[in-house]
């Protein structure tokens, strides 16, 4: 049997594809720390949006003139690459939504709403970003229906233990959990929480939003209902994303948004729904957005999602080794093996914003905050960490400015 | 870098002025900044004129910016008028904090000052300027 060694990708080579890295910070090289909150783009991306809005652009949909049909065929085309990216049964499963953010929102009040009622359970998890804990909580204090929470072990994983003893207390109606955790960069066991679910008549709500820009996502193979994720963490352009979504659910679900394109036929008295996904897609889209979201769906699979998981878990095993040897650094997160390209720590007593200006004056971006986790926060009994995050274009040196950044900021603040 | 954590605002921040409680003050509040979780309480003493402000205490914890402006702001009020403290513009501080701060650490910043003017504010019955009752309601300040 042959034996395949894991695929490698170039960051060096990549990063001439990204024009931000062509300038300085403080006359220094920009080491940018911070792909979990967003990622940079490539020229390739960069390059169809300019060229859609020169030749394709017009609305999508409506028109019967040719530049529309062009225009229509692009956005459909990305709709189409992104049902592939995450193993769709079917196109009309992608939902093009704002951000993973507003597909969340959609699930908690489209099937929420409806669905949700006293004595009903919405779990949730404590490494949940308020995406997928504050539409839950809401909808759930609108319904009636009770929040309840699995909790955390030490090493930063969920404690599975649990799942017993919240079926005993009622209807777990929905699960909500994030493929890989924002703030600790956790791997969580989705295809075991989907099967529990299932058991208990719920449905499986995933937050993808850090999973998809960095491993193979097999929505299939996860077992899950519905699947959000944002472009921008993954080379692609803002205020886009999709919602992947079971097709009988997306069918029997309301709407969401209401207006234009989401309807089959309005009269004064009544309004019936159009078609999935038209159903969801009030209004006019972010559609060169969509189209760019396509490009970077080619930008990163050209890359190989293999490749970029194997690369992040290299820096991320590179990093944990040697921020363990800075005096008075507080890790926080699983072992290298079982967490994603984030790396979570604060440094002594120096409060997370004092480290990332002194980072900052040396060209070294990272993230200094709650992470939109502040049940998490409370859990570790911080106010917030710094956080340090990678992507295709992050370097080994890169850490290393990192780690001589931390021992300034331990002098300045000595 | 060196420019940005002054000699003057790290001495603030290890050593800070007017640090600790007091027992009975005549105006006291609290900030939290939700955003980094930067928390300074100050307690103010009048003197027997009921006017001149006559010893500042604060206790808090957070990042060097906070903690430090409000060490600074305790040595710039003693000894003048509420009145004028209250109507202090936020200019005075920031002068004295002495470096470029982004939007997000201004916020840092204005924490220590935000709290004195509403314990102040409160103690005289006098209504919170405009300009400050949305930093205050942003930064918690009760």
């Amino acid at each position: 049997m042959a034996v395949t060694s894991p695929p490698k990708l170039d960051a060096r080579k990549l990063r001439a594809d990204f024009p931000i890295f062509e300038q300085q910070i403080h006359g220094k090289p920009l080491a940018y720390l911070d792909s979990a909150v967003s990622t940079h783009k490539p020229r390739p991306v960069l390059e169809k949006l300019t060229e859609f809005y020169e030749t394709s652009y017009a609305n999508v949909h409506r028109g019967v003139y040719t530049l529309s049909e062009r225009s229509t065929a692009e956005y459909e085309g990305a709709r189409q690459k992104l049902a592939q990216f995450v193993n769709a049964r079917s196109e009309r499963e992608i939902i093009f939504v704002r951000g993973a953010t507003e597909g969340l929102n959609l699930v908690a009040y489209a099937w929420g709403l409806v669905n949700l009622g006293p004595g009903d359970l919405v779990v949730v998890t404590e490494l949940e970003h308020h995406s997928n804990f504050v539409p839950w909580q809401y909808i759930a204090g609108r319904t009636g229906a009770t929040l309840k929470m699995i909790r955390l072990d030490d090493n930063g994983e969920l404690d599975l233990s649990v799942l017993d003893s919240i079926a005993a207390e009622g209807r777990v109606k929905v699960v909500a959990n994030n493929l890989v955790s924002n703030a600790l960069g956790t791997i969580n066991p989705i295809e075991k929480l989907s099967a529990w679910a299932h058991e208990q008549g719920a449905i499986m709500v995933v937050d993808g939003a850090q999973a998809a820009p960095h491993k193979a996502v097999d929505v299939q193979a996860l077992g899950c209902d519905f699947f959000a994720f944002s472009a921008h963490k993954m080379c692609g352009p803002t205020s886009v994303g999709a919602l992947w979504g079971r097709l009988d659910l997306l069918e029997s679900m309301e709407p969401f948004n209401l207006g234009g394109h989401m309807i089959r036929k309005v009269t004064f008295e009544k309004t019936t729904w159009g078609e999935v996904p038209a159903k969801y897609e009030a209004g006019t889209q972010p559609i060169a957005e969509a189209v760019g979201f396509g490009a970077a769906v080619d930008y990163v699979t050209a890359v190989g999602l293999e490749a970029i998981e194997a690369h992040e878990h290299e820096l991320t095993a590179y990093a944990l080794e040697k921020l363990a040897d800075v005096p008075g650094i507080k890790l926080y997160g699983p072992p290298p093996e079982r967490r994603a390209g984030i790396v979570s720590f604060n440094l002594g007593e120096i409060h997370p914003h004092d480290v990332a200006q002194v980072l900052d004056s040396d060209g070294v971006a990272i993230r200094a905050g709650h992470h939109c986790c502040q049940p998490l926060m409370h859990k570790l009994g911080v106010a917030a960490t710094n956080r340090a995050s990678f992507y295709l274009y992050t370097l080994p040196e890169e850490i290393d400015r990192l780690v001589d950044g931390l021992h300034k900021a331990r002098k300045v603040f000595a | 870098m060196s420019d940005f954590y002054r000699e003057v605002i790290l001495d603030h921040y290890k050593n800070p002025r007017g640090h600790g409680a007091m027992e009975a003050p005549d105006a006291q509040a609290e900030g939290m900044n939700p955003l980094c979780g930067d928390e300074v309480t100050i307690s103010v003493a009048l003197a027997d004129d009921g006017e001149t402000i006559d010893e500042v205490k604060f206790e808090g914890r957070g990042c060097a910016i906070s903690q430090a402006a409000t060490s600074m702001l305790t040595e710039m009020v003693k000894g003048r008028s509420a009145a004028e403290v209250a109507t202090l513009p936020k200019e005075e501080l920031l002068e004295e904090i002495g470096i470029p701060l982004t939007p997000v650490r201004l916020k840092c910043a204005l924490l220590g000052l935000g709290v004195l003017k509403v314990a102040l504010h409160r103690a005289k019955g006098t209504p919170l300027p405009p300009e400050w009752a949305g930093l205050a309601s942003e930064l918690e300040i009760s």
